[in-house]
């Protein structure tokens, strides 16, 4: 037996292979079933965001920006657009700050949902995904109702957001939060002791704290490794310093413990999502006494035709509060206070002279919002770790050079430190655990 | 530390390698010449009064254009020109690109213990010159690899003392780096499966 001849094989995984979600080729070296050398390739989403971004202007690049992370699209939306309201040197309401806040926490929550679900569903589990698609689905119905998408969702703007949150929002939110704790407790019972769960989990895909630090990851997979880095608490933006949240942090820095603290990192969203919208400050939303019963926005119409105008005179017309700048009172509290920014209401495009030019000022072709020169850096929490946006501005209308610092780049580029010493079958849950999103790996 | 205090602790510790610093909306940046940046790096990272334990971006910039894009607000049918809006003005001010060179390589750096972050940038000259060359950080950061190759890949931007510097986003058989600035937009080129 001594003398026969061993040579190590070459195993070809993906680029489109059933057990991973997203398009990498993973070219593995086995010995018997023991992973001993990788080669990663990726690239093939690569859509040229930053390319792209160089041709339109500064608004035009956030619906690119939904397709970065696009299980978290908000999160790239705020990320940008802070960045860019850096570079311009202005700030936004209290009230946006807050909607920004309980937004990019919905979208933690469904990117984590479909991180541990996914990647427990590639090993057997195939009633948690369901579980938490379900409790995904109710936030993305939240998003749909502020946003008016799903995905696709384009919701933030240079100097604020399109809308503000409709009405009834805070009640649905607290229905989903509800509705997400049970599913997050049905899956905890489901999984956490899971005999078969924990013996791929634990003890695969291990990596310490300073290799990783080494390696640039950031995110619950560097908190996973013990070293407690969270943008929102060790460089906060928007309201996180005056909210109370706990940061998880593991301590062996496998499968297992990526997992536990994407689990509790969910509840503690939860946790920011109720105190922002107990501490937002009230928007016109709420109703206004002194304006009397709102009316639709049809009656109001066919009340002028007839000229009826005492029925409507003090009256507020409803209309849709996700369409952009559909109402005055709106605007006030969701957008920044410079008229070089952000598109005025419509009530004063056609209602005055100054909103006509103001509008047309920022949407004529060569016109728009023009920065002044200079570079900044902007890092957010994404959901996979620091999400940072370098903008630089020539004085033009569309950005010099937009670079993104996705997160999940670099732990991929750890992937071969994670796979290699392991098994075959434990690239599975690895691969999983780093939750790689395409469009914001390959750009 | 501040970034007035960062920058200049810098400027103390390497009175040669800075060639300029300045401040912008609370981002520290250093520039600093292509000799130096490895001792740079390196103190960045082991100096106790530094400690910049994560590289977290490293990127480029072509300023061959920066300036220079044309105005297109005219209607051409009437011939009247508009003249686009003002810049909004700056309390701040930003000195301008780092240096005279073509390429700038930009990097994040953030330190973890004392939580402050820094912007180092290299100006480089054009690659025709064989001049686009910087040294690698892969032996200080593993993290550098993946991103430095993406630096190549994207910008021509050769990194000396890299293991495998190769393209990682497009196909090796890809002609040029699409973000430089004479890199048209719309150029099409035929795509190639990988090959083994």
């Amino acid at each position: 037996m001594a003398d026969l001849e061993t040579r190590d094989m070459l195993l070809n995984v993906g680029p489109a292979h059933p057990a991973m979600h997203g398009i990498i080729r993973i070219v593995a070296t086995l010995d018997g079933e023991q992973i001993t050398g990788t080669d990663v390739e990726i690239g093939y989403l690569h859509r040229g965001f930053e390319k792209m971004s160089e041709t339109v202007d500064y608004n035009g690049v956030i619906p690119y920006t939904d397709r970065l992370n696009y299980v978290s699209p908000l999160i790239n939306n705020v990320g940008y657009c802070m960045a860019v309201e850096k570079l311009l040197g202005i700030s936004v309401p209290e009230r946006c700050q807050y909607i920004r806040v309980i937004v990019s926490e919905i979208s933690r929550i469904t990117d984590h949902l479909t991180c541990v679900g996914a990647s427990a569903m590639e090993l057997g589990a195939f009633t948690v995904f369901l579980y938490m698609i379900k409790a995904r689905e109710f936030l993305w119905e939240l998003v749909e109702m502020v946003t008016g998408a799903r995905l696709t969702v384009s919701y933030c703007r240079v100097g604020g957001v399109k809308g503000d949150l409709p009405e009834g929002f805070a009640e649905g939110c607290r229905k989903a939060i509800e509705e997400t704790r049970k599913v997050l407790a049905e899956s905890n019972t489901l999984l956490t002791r899971n005999r078969i769960f924990v013996d791929r989990m634990s003890g695969t895909g291990k990596i310490s704290g300073d290799e990783a630090i080494s390696y640039g990851i950031t995110g619950p997979f560097l908190r996973a490794s013990g070293v407690d880095y969270d943008v929102r608490k060790d460089c906060p933006y928007a309201v996180y310093d005056r909210l109370q949240f706990d940061i998880p942090v593991g301590t062996r820095g496998d499968n297992f413990d990526r997992y536990l603290v994407r689990m509790e990192e969910m509840e503690q969203s939860m946790r920011i999502i109720e105190q922002a919208l107990r501490d937002i400050p009230p928007g016109p939303i709420q109703a206004n006494p002194e304006t009397g019963r709102p009316i639709p926005a049809a009656e109001m119409v066919d009340q002028a035709k007839v000229g009826n105008i005492g029925a409507i005179a003090d009256r507020r017309a409803v209309t849709d509060p996700t369409l952009d700048g559909a109402a005055k009172p709106l605007h006030m509290h969701i957008a920044a206070d410079e008229k070089r920014v952000f598109l005025p209401a419509k009530e004063d495009t056609y209602g005055n002279i100054e909103g006509l030019m103001q509008h047309f000022k920022l949407v004529m072709y060569g016109h728009g919002v023009r920065p002044p020169k200079g570079e900044v850096y902007f890092p957010v929490e994404g959901a996979n770790g620091e999400l940072g946006f370098y903008v630089v501005s020539d004085g033009a209308d569309s950005p010099y050079r937009v670079r993104v610092r996705p997160p999940c780049f670099a732990i991929m580029s750890a992937l071969p430190k994670l796979l290699i010493g392991d098994m075959m079958a434990d690239l599975t849950p690895t691969f999983g655990s780093v939750n790689m999103i395409g469009g914001e790996l390959d750009r | 530390m501040t970034a007035a205090d960062l920058i200049q602790a810098i400027q103390d510790r390497f009175p040669q390698g800075v060639r300029a610093a300045h401040s912008y909306r609370g981002d520290a940046t250093v520039i600093i010449s292509r000799e130096s940046l490895i001792e740079v790096a390196r103190t960045l990272k082991e100096d106790a009064a530094f400690q910049m334990n994560f590289l977290m971006d490293v990127t480029a910039v072509d300023f061959s254009s920066f300036g220079k894009k044309p105005s297109p607000a005219f209607f051409s049918s009437s011939g009247v020109a508009v003249r686009p809006s003002p810049e909004i003005p700056d309390r701040e001010r930003w000195p301008g690109p780092p240096g005279p060179e073509r390429f700038a390589v930009v990097y994040h750096f953030f330190s973890l213990p004392l939580k402050h972050r820094l912007r180092v940038e290299v100006p480089l000259g054009d690659a025709e010159e064989a001049d686009a060359e910087v040294d690698s950080l892969v032996s200080l950061w593993a993290g550098a690899d993946w991103l430095e190759r993406e630096v190549w890949d994207m910008f021509g931007i050769r990194f000396r003392g890299h293991p495998n510097l190769k393209r990682i986003l497009l196909y090796e058989e890809f002609v040029g780096h699409p973000l430089r600035k004479d890199y048209p937009v719309n150029k099409r080129q035929p795509l190639i499966g990988p090959v083994n």
